[in-house]
């Protein structure tokens, strides 16, 4: 007997190893369910340290015990083939287990069951749970900043217009199909800036001027979001080529705007854009606030965009440019119709990678003093009638910003999926 | 010889301080077939891609079809749309489909109307029998298939030159042979050919003239028949004993 053989089953006894492992594992995970959910200890008779390793114990010597090889049932072959193929796993397997029965409990108790929501003030909120209250007294606040609560169906019409004709591009018509692109890249984002410029901001049509100070909260992340990442896009694009150009002046102008652009924190050019910016220009030149900085926003991430390209642009073989050019087709024609769809879909990882930083970089605009949604909470949290909340208010953010972020990068798996062809 | 098509004189080229070519001399005739052969790093390839300028010379000219090639050629374009191109790995591009790799440049690059583009592309794709396979992507063909795909995609340029570079030296043994008809019968349609190949089968059956080179210099250059039967030069004796 090389091996040792302790307390493995053979054929005769496997139904029995089976219930007792399985009877094990159950009184380990109902010993933890119990103690978490009901604050029942099943265990108090024994010492406090000895109670608190029991079920990690019971649990491991359970899954060991139906831990067997080709026991002919799919179900445990499979179960063991993932999550029990050793001691090891098996520890971990009943931790992770643990710690998901032991975080419900008070997840549940704070969201919900202790949570209030009810009322218009803080003493509404008496339960030890979150203070939903809170959030929803300053909802608009969150969503629409500073902007006049009467004038806020602007925003609405603007948003829904917007996402109305973002699906333009679903309508199943093939005279249309050629023209998505140029709708998508050029017509798109001037419809969107006129609509912003005139629906939003007004000043023109009878509407009331608002002034961009005044635009805040959920709204101004999307609306710097976006031109952000419509900007940045086409800039970075050209960036890249620019620095794999033959031409060295384009390409020394390029390295050195990337260089440039990568080498300081975002905060600071924030910070220039507002203060030194308007220093060199014109007295009586005046540009908004919001156009410079999502100008500056805009360029910042164009560095990462045309690195990121370029990673794309590097990847693709020698063998596919003197393809193009022996079929006689020039610089532009070469990346517009061979290298630039292969470079791009290569780097749609790499792209949703960049556009997700830039949504969750945009709450830095605080420091030009235009307020989004976590710029708004921070104002919120400090007023005097509800101090105290700050936690259910960053929640309420990440949530926010989690839905954002994990709808782009879905989107971008999707892209991913559409345009694979076998290499 | 005044109306060769192509010209090479006196060309010179380095890589670094590396010379690859030296001295080359050659006149092609339209409608010639010319077989280019020798070892590996012989400056054989290098010497057919600087005909339509995938590579630059440092010295000498070339004269394609009556234009010289130099750094001021602007309308190089040009010059690359009469001359096609077939690669050793197929460089077919992968994003597109079959027939659309066929139809780019035609559409792009001469301005054709789609539908005659894609007329003449099905023509061309027939001729090298894998017109039933128009709508897949390069990446669902074979090696064959792909290659062959890459000479209607070339052809579709109605070029008046076409360049092979080693097209068979990437495929299986058992495409060689599809290939290789496909090259043939293109020869037999009265094409300007120049192939760089250890095919010396092909070489037997289609080329006019067969030029050995080794170390960047033109070697051996005689006609077909003299150059299997009695070759001058005992480098080219004993690549033949070697190849053959």
């Amino acid at each position: 007997m090389n091996k040792l053989n302790f307390l493995k089953p053979n054929k005769e006894n496997l139904n029995t190893y089976l219930y007792i492992g399985s009877f094990l594992f159950f009184i380990a995970v109902l010993d933890v369910f119990l103690g978490s959910f009901f604050q029942i200890n099943i265990t108090s008779f024994l010492p406090n340290f000895v109670g608190f390793i029991l079920p990690l114990i019971l649990g491991v010597v359970g899954l060991h015990l139906i831990r067997i090889e080709f026991s002919g049932i799919p179900k445990l072959d499979l179960l063991n083939k993932n999550i029990n193929t050793n001691t090891f796993n098996a520890v971990l397997t009943l931790l992770i287990i643990f710690v998901v029965i032991k975080s419900i409990p008070p997840l549940m108790s704070w969201f919900i069951i202790d949570a209030n929501i009810a009322g218009d003030t803080k003493e509404a909120c008496t339960g030890s749970g979150a203070c939903w209250t809170y959030i929803k007294i300053w909802l608009r606040r969150f969503i629409y900043g500073m902007y006049p609560n009467e004038l806020q169906w602007r925003i609405n019409i603007s948003f829904f217009l917007l996402i109305a004709l973002a699906f333009v591009g679903l309508i199943p018509s093939k005279k249309l199909k050629k023209f998505l692109t140029l709708y998508y890249v050029i017509i798109y984002p001037i419809i969107a800036f006129i609509l912003i410029y005139y629906l939003i901001s007004g000043g023109a049509f009878g509407l009331e001027w608002v002034e961009t100070g005044a635009w805040g909260g959920l709204s101004l992340t999307f609306i710097v979001s976006f031109f952000c990442l419509i900007f940045c896009f086409p800039v970075g694009m050209f960036l890249a080529l620019g620095r794999r150009s033959a031409l060295p002046t384009v390409r020394y102008i390029s390295v050195g705007f990337i260089e440039f652009w990568r080498g300081v924190p975002l905060i600071t050019v924030l910070f220039m854009s507002s203060v030194m910016f308007p220093m060199f220009l014109p007295e009586d030149f005046f540009m908004d606030k919001l156009v410079r900085v999502i100008i500056a926003i805009s360029l910042f991430e164009a560095a990462y965009v045309a690195e990121v390209i370029r990673g794309g642009l590097q990847a693709l073989p020698r063998g596919q440019y003197d393809a193009a050019k022996s079929l006689g087709m020039g610089y532009w024609k070469m990346h517009i119709f061979v290298i630039l769809p292969q470079a791009l879909k290569l780097v749609i990882p790499g792209i949703a990678n960049t556009f997700l930083a830039l949504v969750k970089d945009t709450p830095l605009i605080f420091v030009v003093g235009l307020l989004e949604i976590v710029g708004m909470l921070n104002l919120a949290k400090t007023n005097p009638k509800w101090l105290g909340f700050a936690m259910e208010g960053y929640v309420f953010a990440a949530i926010i910003f989690w839905i954002i972020c994990y709808a782009m990068s879905k989107y971008s798996y999707n892209l991913e999926l559409k345009y694979k062809t076998e290499r | 010889m005044s109306n060769a098509i192509i010209k090479i004189n006196d060309v010179n080229k380095w890589f670094g301080d590396f010379q690859v070519l030296k001295n080359i001399n050659l006149e092609v005739q339209p409608k010639q077939k010319i077989v280019v052969c020798g070892p590996s790093g012989s400056g054989k390839s290098t010497l057919i891609r600087c005909i339509n300028r995938l590579e630059e010379h440092q010295e000498g000219n070339i004269i394609v079809d009556g234009n010289e090639l130099t750094e001021d050629t602007k309308d190089i374009e040009k010059i690359r749309a009469e001359v096609g191109m077939v690669f050793q790995q197929f460089n077919l591009f992968p994003h597109l489909s079959i027939l659309d790799n066929c139809t780019l440049a035609p559409i792009w690059v001469k301005k054709m109307p789609k539908k005659d583009a894609e007329e003449l592309a099905m023509k061309q794709l027939k001729q090298v029998q894998i017109d039933d396979q128009a709508q897949k992507f390069p990446g669902q063909l074979s090696g064959g298939q792909q290659q062959r795909c890459a000479i209607a995609r070339a052809l579709c340029m109605q070029p008046k030159i076409m360049l092979f570079d080693e097209p068979t030296s990437a495929l299986d043994p058992e495409m060689i042979k599809e290939v290789l008809d496909a090259m043939v019968n293109l020869a037999k349609q009265g094409m300007t050919m120049i192939v760089v190949t250890h095919e010396m089968g092909f070489a037997k059956e289609v080329a006019d003239e067969v030029i050995f080179m080794d170390e960047g210099m033109i070697v051996e250059k005689a006609n077909t028949k003299d150059f299997f039967a009695n070759p001058k030069s005992d480098r080219t004796k004993l690549f033949l004993s070697q190849i053959l």
